[in-house]
């Protein structure tokens, strides 16, 4: 994977709207946005309701999988176009999942809907409805997947990363600061991670930076690139963008995100915290 | 979870005694900028969180004691305001030019 391979400018997506072959995906927390104006023909996807099972922490299975897409008019053939708010963090994170269930084709938009907004690039606030298709997913692909066991496992010995603020991983805030500050997790980080935080990648229109900048960036926070590395974040969606960068841009083979992330960590019995930069 | 929070209203339902908010509007020409992005930075200029601004132009941080910097940039311009920020409500009003 390089750069070309899976992200695509602001530019070319709208110099390809209404291409038969793409689908566009916008994936926010917050539809609100969408609904609001979204790119032509774009269809939505809440990372929560559409991506979460409703009743155990878990996301959705094969199955529920393969019912959404279909529903949403998505075929196997398709080439799934990402984009979304939070300089790109669900989309990111969306993309994730269309890689662990075997999507062939997926692109990103560089700077997500941050970008087109500040280009003051068109939206339509029409209602999207495209035939149901028939999806069929590929069985999930755990090799871009971190379970607890294994992160424990990886003090120490593999690269972890924790993409959240220096004050998340300072153990200072428990959440991003435009949450409400509770939880009953422990604040601090995993020991022996690292702090690059996730936007570090990213240019404050939401672009990612140029594939030397950000060789340069995790080079210097003491990434070992012979090791196998685990980003994580609070929830999992910063470091889905932080996966992306490693794994989809820069092409590190061997880049797990941790879903868990610092929700299940924090709050495990007996496992170790450290805090302070 | 990781949304944000509808932005500006009010203040029912969050504890003052503890958190840490920094709140306000912004404006550019005189009048409140709706959809504006504005993003919260550290003591180091380090990001810690974005939202876009309410139809009234209202964004709201639950931020720790201490020194931040709120930015804000929308297709108008940008601008950003330095504060100080201390446990309970802390407003500020970012211009941009």
């Amino acid at each position: 994977m390089s750069r070309n391979d899976v992200l695509v400018t602001a530019d070319w997506a709208q110099e390809h709207l209404g291409d038969p072959s793409l689908v566009f995906v916008e994936v926010d927390e917050d539809t609100s946005a969408y609904d609001k104006g979204h790119i032509e023909g774009a269809v939505k996807l809440d990372w929560k309701t559409d991506l979460q099972d409703p009743l155990r922490r878990d996301f959705v299975d094969k199955e529920q999988f393969e019912k959404l897409l279909s529903e949403k008019g998505i075929s196997n053939d398709d080439t799934v176009v990402l984009y979304g708010g939070n300089n790109n963090w669900f989309a990111a994170y969306a993309y994730w999942y269309f890689k662990l269930y075997g999507h062939d084709k997926v692109l990103l938009i560089d700077g997500g809907r941050k970008k087109w907004e500040l280009d003051s690039r068109p939206l339509s606030e029409d209602t999207v409805s495209r035939p149901a298709t028939q999806y069929q997913a590929k069985d999930a692909d755990t090799s871009i997947r971190a379970f607890r066991d294994e992160v424990i496992a990886a003090i120490g010995q593999k690269n972890l990363v924790d993409v959240r603020s220096p004050d998340e991983f300072a153990g200072k805030l428990v959440a991003p600061a435009h949450l409400p500050q509770e939880g009953a997790q422990r604040p601090g980080h995993i020991p022996t991670a690292v702090n690059v935080p996730w936007s570090k990648a990213a240019n404050e229109d939401g672009t990612f930076k140029s594939d030397d900048e950000l060789r340069k960036l995790y080079a210097d926070a003491g990434l070992d690139t012979s090791k196998d590395t685990i980003a994580y974040c609070r929830i999992g969606e910063r470091s889905s963008h932080t996966w992306f960068v490693l794994r989809e841009l820069l092409g590190e083979p061997n880049v797990k995100n941790y879903d868990g992330s610092w929700t299940e960590y924090g709050s495990l019995v007996g496992v170790p915290i450290e805090k302070g930069a | 979870m990781c949304g944000a929070p509808k932005q500006g209203g009010s203040l029912a339902g969050i504890d003052l005694d503890t958190q840490t908010v920094i709140q306000g509007q912004v404006w550019h020409d005189g009048a409140p900028v709706a959809g504006a992005y504005v993003r919260l930075l550290d003591a180091t200029d380090e990001f810690t969180a974005e939202v876009v601004t309410s139809p009234e132009g209202q964004f709201r941080f639950f931020a720790a004691p201490g020194s931040w910097k709120v930015r804000s940039l929308a297709p108008v311009g940008k601008g950003e305001r330095s504060l100080s920020a201390d446990v309970g409500l802390n407003e500020t009003t970012v211009v941009l030019d």
